[in-house]
């Protein structure tokens, strides 16, 4: 079952490498990894989207709190949660199809960030289906190129780990 | 009045206790060494190979308890660390490698003798630093000592490039230490050892595994209560063994591969296993779904991840082992009041009849030295109380069956990583940190040629360690491998030529002697122990004996092969031990 883990770590040098080594080290997967700074910048969150059974999530989690520079870990599946996840995708319709991509990004609430006289570069952002389901409808009509930033999330308010 | 990086670092070495450093100098850690030069409390031995100044600061390490100190330079001083540190921290043993660096400013410029240490033992220290500033320094030196020996121990490199030991800084050094992400748990949680506790009263065949957490945490006073107050016998993995006396009547030696046959069967029949500061190694655990089949599991362990990482485990105990068995202890006491000798009398009977069974035996020569026999002479001859370290391979498994370990941090081997060379460099350092005590490495001929340069520091140290070679000229463990499972061809692990260990100990200024009849074997360990050198014994042992009994990799640990006798050959009896 895949899940979203929440890692608060100790800004410090190295970290990154800590934390992607202890995947690799132990054959864990890595669905997406996005790393930035909370309001403390001595402080960063890492949302981690991987993959396991119950034991391999037991020990991943373990594992992370076993890492020095790990102050908090959380598995995002035991509590209510938001998630979200921009994508950027430029897309390169014929001349037909450009008004429908215009109308999908609108249903979407997506935004033209850029474009030029062959393509439209689209950002959309939402949770998994969302996005999973923006990047079908562009298929066929031609994807030039798709970058992710990978998948944020955060607990609700109030909401207390099960 | 500031002082130079390299002057805080042997303050603060000393602030903190150190005594002695294993090292070896170069280009980046000349400052230092300068400051050492004149230094009267704080001696560094100079070790011939990197790799032997970490073994040796872990051996000083596990004989002591206190963390163990090395200092090496860049580049590949640094790189042959490695294999000590890894055989460090698979076993959990505390050190603080400091390794030289190129200058901050020529860091990632592939600078000469650059080597990314920080990156390279990443993944085989408890944590790791890069100094780039002076007014870290001494912060991170007590962090580092700290995390190094708190928690699950292990090892920490701190990386310290030549200008931060140039660099002037106020030597404050601070006595707080406090890492807000580090707060390992000692107390084990109340309701599950209370749970335990009522497992214990209720059960009627129990079994103890101990394992290296026991020695670690110095509890082998509260795990001797616990069995005998309870009645429970003790299996001790290879890094537990001496937490509990392996002579205790309750004591049924190691489990596993190459453990008892009473150790496995009692694993195998009992209704509850108690793990404490062991991990389930698959040397332990043979087939993991066939192992203790009948048992509710309580599992103590100082690191959550160890516990169902390969084993289920019914009531997990997460904390320090001694703390959580003072707590159990108490427990036990309180809440049960039946006769305990009455309770377990069936169960201790049935492991006696498995004891009589199968035995640890071998087939004693009076033509050719048996290494079973030599080991056993050790002990004979040492009355058990000696500081053993050993190689890896069959002299490993052959000194962990064959002498008995009554106390704690007295066998010192590399359990998780398996290090040949290991066994050598180790007595080295627990014979300095125990000036008065036998210290005697168990050797195989192959391993000890992986960090013979020793010798050399031995001598020069005039720490008279004994070295006992259980010469079979080959790589025995191996040949043992490719005999039962790849029909004999012996690929690549005949020494051939063997060096003359007689003239290599002369050579190097040490004692050589040799045995090569049975009868000699005493004389030999008995003229080693009056030399006050360094001594190589070198025993021509029967190069196809084997280390039964085994359980094949894969099989369930109670499915296990037995020497085979080989006819009825005239001078040839069984010899149990006893
Ligand atoms: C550094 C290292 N390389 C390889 C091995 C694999 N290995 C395990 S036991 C063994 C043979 C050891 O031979 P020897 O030291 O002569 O001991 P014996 O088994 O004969 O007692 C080998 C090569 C190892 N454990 N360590």
């Amino acid at each position: 079952m895949r899940h979203t883990i929440s890692v608060l770590v100790e800004n410090k040098f190295g970290v990154l490498s800590r934390v992607s080594g202890l995947f690799s080290g132990r054959g864990y997967n890595i669905e997406s990894l996005s790393v930035g700074e909370t309001t403390d910048p001595q402080i960063s969150t890492m949302t981690v989207v991987t993959r396991g059974d119950d034991r391999i999530i037991e020990q991943i989690t373990k594992q992370l709190n076993k890492l020095i520079d790990v102050i908090k870990v959380v598995d995002l599946v035991e509590v209510d949660h938001v998630e979200r996840e921009m994508i950027l995708i430029k897309v390169a319709p014929k001349q037909e199809n450009k008004a429908e991509v215009l109308r999908l990004a609108e249903i979407f609430r997506g935004r033209i960030v850029d474009s030029s006289q062959r393509t439209y570069t689209v950002e959309i952002t939402g949770d998994e289906k969302k996005i999973e389901a923006f990047i079908e409808l562009m298929r066929p009509i031609g994807i030039k190129e798709l970058v992710r930033t990978g998948r944020v999330a955060m607990a609700r308010e109030g909401v207390k780990p099960k | 009045m500031k002082k130079t990086g390299a002057e805080i670092f042997i303050d603060c070495l000393k602030k903190l206790g150190v005594k002695h450093i294993f090292g070896y100098p170069g280009g980046v850690v000349l400052n230092i060494f300068d400051v050492l030069y004149d230094d009267k409390d704080l001696k560094l031995i100079l070790t011939r190979h990197e790799q032997g100044a970490v073994h040796a600061a872990d051996g000083y390490a596990r004989s002591t308890g206190k963390p163990g100190v090395v200092l090496v330079t860049s580049g590949p001083g640094a790189t042959n660390t490695v294999t000590g540190i890894a055989t460090a921290s698979m076993d959990s043993i505390p050190l603080v490698v400091f390794s030289g660096q190129v200058s901050t400013m020529l860091i990632g410029n592939d600078a000469f003798q650059e080597a990314d240490i920080v990156g390279i033992t990443r993944p085989c220290t408890k944590y790791n630093y890069l100094i780039k500033d002076v007014n870290d320094l001494s912060h991170i030196i007590r962090e580092a000592f700290h995390i190094a020996t708190t928690g699950r121990p292990g090892p920490v490199l701190v990386d310290l490039p030549k200008d931060v030991t140039s660099n002037k800084a106020s030597p404050l050094c601070s006595d707080e230490v406090k890492v807000r992400s580090y707060n390992p748990t000692y107390e084990g949680n109340k309701w599950m050892i209370r749970r335990a506790a009522l497992e214990i009263e209720k059960s009627k065949k129990p079994v103890i595994i101990a394992g290296g957490g026991v020695i670690l945490s110095d509890a082998s006073a509260e795990l001797k209560t616990l069995a005998e107050v309870a009645g429970i016998p003790v299996t001790m993995t290879l890094m537990g063994l001496g937490a509990f006396p392996g002579s205790n009547k309750l004591s049924l030696g190691m489990p596993g591969m190459h453990g008892t046959y009473y150790a496995n069967k009692a694993i195998q029949e009992s209704d509850l296993l108690i793990a404490i500061g062991m991990r389930f190694d698959d040397r332990v655990t043979g087939k993991i779904a066939a192992f203790a089949p009948h048992a509710k599991i309580v599992h103590i362990d100082i690191d959550p991840t160890s516990i169902r990482k390969n084993v289920r485990v019914d009531i997990p105990i997460v904390g320090d082992a001694g703390r959580i068995m003072r707590d159990l202890n108490k427990a036990i006491q309180k809440e049960t009041k039946k006769q305990w000798n009455e309770v377990r009398k069936a169960w201790l009977k049935q492991i006696n009849t498995w004891k009589k069974q199968y035995p640890l035996s071998y087939t004693y020569s009076d033509e050719v030295i048996k290494p079973q026999f030599v080991v056993e002479k050790i002990y004979e001859i040492t009355k058990g109380n000696a500081i053993i370290s050993t190689e890896v391979g069959q002299n490993q498994m052959w000194a962990a069956q064959f002498f008995k370990y009554d106390k704690p941090r007295s066998l010192l081997t590399s359990g998780g990583l398996g290090t040949m060379g290991y066994g050598f460099p180790a007595a080295i350092g627990a014979q300095l940190a125990n000036p008065n005590r036998t210290v005697i490495d168990i050797a195989g001929d192959g391993s000890i040629q992986m960090n013979i340069q020793e010798l050399a520091t031995a001598v020069i140290y005039k720490l008279p360690v004994k070295v006992a070679i259980l010469n079979n000229h080959f790589l025995g463990m191996v040949r043992q491998w490719q005999e039962l499972f790849f029909r004999e061809r012996y690929s690549y692990s005949n020494l051939d030529v063997v060096p003359d260990f007689v003239k290599v100990a002369e050579a190097y200024g040490a004692v050589g002697l040799r045995a090569t009849k049975p009868d000699e074997v005493e004389p030999v360990i008995k003229e080693s122990l009056k030399v006050k050198k360094p001594v190589f014994m070198d025993f021509v042992v029967d190069w196809k004996e084997k280390v039964y009994p085994m359980v094949p990799a894969g099989a369930a640990i109670d499915e296990m092969l037995f020497e085979e006798k080989e006819g009825k050959k005239e001078k040839k009896k069984l010899k149990a031990v006893k």
